[in-house]
């Protein structure tokens, strides 16, 4: 069914028809009306679960690694001060291998209070075990979020899509749903490696020799590894079955012949691949690899753009350095232009982005720059 | 069970600290004369070392009793007695 | 006396000898079917050392302040599958501290989960420090002069949760306490236990001394042991000292603890005065939820 739905929503229908069984968030701008709306499916009857109205986000992801570790597919979302609240849980959840997935709704850090978006809070998962993921438009968000169950549940780990603030959260597009009847057949029923139940006397987490501690990081180093493949077996039979694949871990975008190639993430893609159409009909050999998921980190893709031109656009510092995705693209092919842009939802649209590619190609730009350079010098 | 379940999921057992029964300086030793059978000493026991059998003889298992006398304190016909352990 | 043959925790676990938890978690047997989740504290410890375990039944360790919202997904899931569970968080006043928001969101959710905070008046896992619980006057290391702030009546929080249950108890008075878990089996929804847990090392008594120093401070009336289920009742080894005159000089309870050396007469007469108020408080709940 072909339907209008904005970001938060076509998450929530897709937690709907994964059939979560427990949801506990706490609100937060941008990420409520997921939530919300989950809230309204469950009190009609729309959605088997249980909703648990924490008190805060700490405790959002608390309960439902509690109801994970208990057998049951578990949702929370939440954004920004929200992550930076529940930080403890986002570890511990990954560390214990508890399969389930949380929406992130990404939005930039205060002070001063801003509720618009940048990739600062999402990416401040990146060490933790979580697989991230980073949606382009509606319907990638939908998408991830049903994939996000089953590739969470094959790997035992936890799983995060992130969509950002408004541009997606709040923007309705038209969105293709499928039937239960056809997700059920695509998603499996829930399987995690252990559980948590009365009568099975085992404990979980006991102090132990710091080997274990060693061995289960490597474990998890392997299985983040692993995902890779999951992902990628994931996101074909989601195209067999749906119609819709998009690449695995990375979107190429006219790449074929590409010199100058633009790597980044998240909603603004779609504006930045329209001025590279742009640029492409006047010639410019210019095309984007859009980074689906920032973990497991697509290196094998990067690699490929290894003696072209690359220009990382980044919507998230590492203070100290340079831009988050600048800094993690240049560890796999060397030195790149990085522009740090959109910092506090600052608007970039088609023709900011046509200017920086134009600048970028005809190597205007500078090695890191804050864009635009006007702005911020 | 993949190894990495086993580093994480520890199982039921007796002495997880090993052989508690070494922490002791003083050792509880019962005197069934005096002993009234009231359980006192087993109800409140910490450690879960004291066993009752037969509704008659207290078994103290002292490979894991850590010795801190408050089975001796809190009976009430003074039939448990701390007796300093030889080294 | 019917109190539990055997204990949930096992023998040869690394509890301090004389532990209060340990005595505790003994009760805790006559609940059936227990998860027990456990934040940071003494009993991460007592759990023992993987790939051993000291329990039972099944644990699960989480993060300080996130026990009871942890539980709250665990007895949410049970629910959902139909599975007989008494989702238990056993906590110290520690995680109690840092955690009270937790606490407090899931009791006006009315989660189905029972809460028993081992209240040894100090987080003593890292080294006695001064918590909202300790009591007045003590010494810990970060009040080596004394605590010199109020101590925290979590109980009577809880109670003003409207939850179906909060009680006090001691490791003292096991009957007692045990008796207030059958209880709270009957029960479903948020039920809350406040346990007064004397501690060896932290409040520097002999091991052998547990039991007695918890029944004095109930004989001294410095720890009140109450009961609500709709109804509050000051529970039996509590009643004879509603009479000021039938209590033990509070002296005698102060002077068995360490952490107490050197209190002046004049501390005393101000603990006096804070043990008296707390007495009035709970006569009055008495009277108002006959």
């Amino acid at each position: 069914m072909r339907t209008l739905l904005t970001g938060n929503y076509a998450v929530a229908e897709a937690v709907k028809l994964s059939r979560a069984k427990v949801i506990a968030a706490y609100p937060i701008t941008p990420q409520t009306t997921i939530v919300e709306k989950l809230a309204e499916m469950v009190e009609k009857g729309e959605l088997d679960a249980e909703f648990i109205r924490v008190e805060s986000e700490h405790s959002a992801l608390a309960a439902v690694y509690g109801a994970a570790i208990a057998g049951r597919r578990a949702f929370t979302a939440t954004s920004s001060h929200g992550l930076l609240y529940m930080y403890e849980m986002v570890w511990w959840v990954a560390n214990a291998r508890v399969p389930l997935v949380m929406a992130m709704v990404t939005r930039t850090i205060g002070p001063p209070w801003n509720i618009h978006t940048d990739h600062t809070d999402l990416l401040t998962m990146r060490d933790s075990g979580w697989i991230i993921s980073m949606a382009e438009n509606v319907q990638e968000a939908f998408d991830l979020t049903i994939q996000g169950f089953r590739i969470s549940e094959e790997v035992d780990l936890p799983f995060t899509v992130g969509l950002d603030a408004f541009q997606l959260s709040h923007t309705a597009e038209v969105v293709e749903v499928p039937d239960q009847q056809e997700v059920d057949e695509w998603l499996p029923e829930r399987r995690q490696s252990y559980k948590v139940l009365p009568g099975n006397a085992v404990t979980i987490g006991n102090i132990g020799p710091n080997e274990y501690t060693a061995k289960l990081r490597y474990a998890m180093a392997k299985a983040i590894e692993d995902s890779r493949k999951v992902i990628e077996k994931a996101d074909n039979s989601f195209g067999e079955k749906f119609g819709r694949k998009y690449g695995g871990l990375v979107e190429e975008y006219r790449l074929e012949g590409a010199e100058y190639v633009v790597v980044m993430a998240g909603a603004w893609c779609g504006d930045a691949k329209d001025a590279i159409d742009r640029l492409r009909d006047e010639g410019l050999p210019i095309g984007m690899m859009k980074i689906r998921y920032f973990r497991p980190f697509p290196k094998e893709e990067i690699k490929r753009l290894e003696g072209k031109e690359v220009l990382v656009v980044d919507r998230a510092f590492s203070m100290g350095y340079m831009g988050i995705f600048g800094m993690e693209v240049s560890s796999v092919i060397g030195d790149v232009t990085n522009v740090i842009a959109g910092i506090g939802g600052v608007d970039v649209g088609v023709e900011d982005f046509e200017a920086m590619f134009r600048k970028f190609a005809s190597r205007k730009l500078q090695r890191l720059e804050w864009w635009p350079r006007e702005v911020f010098s | 069970m993949s190894s990495w379940l086993e580093h994480l999921i520890a199982k039921s057992s007796e002495g997880s600290a090993g052989k508690t029964g070494l922490w002791r300086t003083f050792k509880p030793v019962h005197n069934v004369e005096k002993c009234n059978r009231c359980l006192l000493c087993l109800y409140y026991c910490p450690e879960n070392v004291i066993k009752v059998y037969h509704h008659r003889f207290i078994i103290i298992n002292y490979e894991y009793c850590k010795g801190c006398g408050i089975c001796a304190e809190i009976c009430p016909q003074d039939a448990i007695e701390m007796v300093e352990e030889e080294e | 006396m019917s109190l539990p043959m055997e204990s949930i925790l096992l023998p040869g676990n690394p509890a301090c000898q004389g532990c209060p938890h340990a005595l505790g978690l003994r009760a805790l047997s006559v609940l059936e079917n227990v998860v027990l989740v456990v934040p940071a504290g003494c009993t991460t410890i007592i759990s023992g050392v993987h790939p051993k375990a000291s329990f039972s039944v099944p644990v699960l360790h989480v993060p300080f302040a996130s026990a009871v919202a942890v539980a709250s997904g665990l007895a949410a899931a049970y629910k959902q599958e139909g599975v007989e569970a008494n989702v238990v968080v056993w906590m110290g006043d520690g995680a109690a501290d840092i955690g009270f928001a937790t606490i407090s969101g899931a009791a006006v959710r009315n989660e189905d989960i029972i809460v028993v905070v081992s209240d040894n008046e100090a987080y003593m896992n890292t080294g006695i420090q001064s918590s909202g619980t300790t009591f007045w006057k003590a010494k810990t290391t970060t009040s080596p002069g004394g605590k010199s702030e109020e101590k925290k009546d979590l109980a009577g929080i809880m109670l003003m949760h409207r939850i179906p249950y909060v009680a006090t108890a001691s490791v003292g008075y096991l009957q007692d306490f045990v008796n207030k878990l059958r209880r709270v089996s009957e029960i479903r929804g948020f039920r809350f236990i406040h346990l007064h847990s004397p501690c060896p090392p932290g409040w520097r008594f002999d091991s052998s001394k547990t039991v007695e120093i918890a029944r004095l401070a109930v004989k001294s009336g410095a720890w009140i042991l109450w009961e609500y289920d709709g109804r509050f009742r000051i529970s039996s080894p509590s009643k004879p000292y509603k009479d000021e005159t039938k209590r033990v000089p509070l002296e005698e309870y102060i002077k068995t603890q360490g952490r107490f050396r050197g209190l002046s007469g004049e501390d005393i007469e101000e603990i006096k005065k804070k043990v008296e108020e707390q007495w009035k408080f709970v006569l009055t709940m008495e009277k108002t939820f006959k």
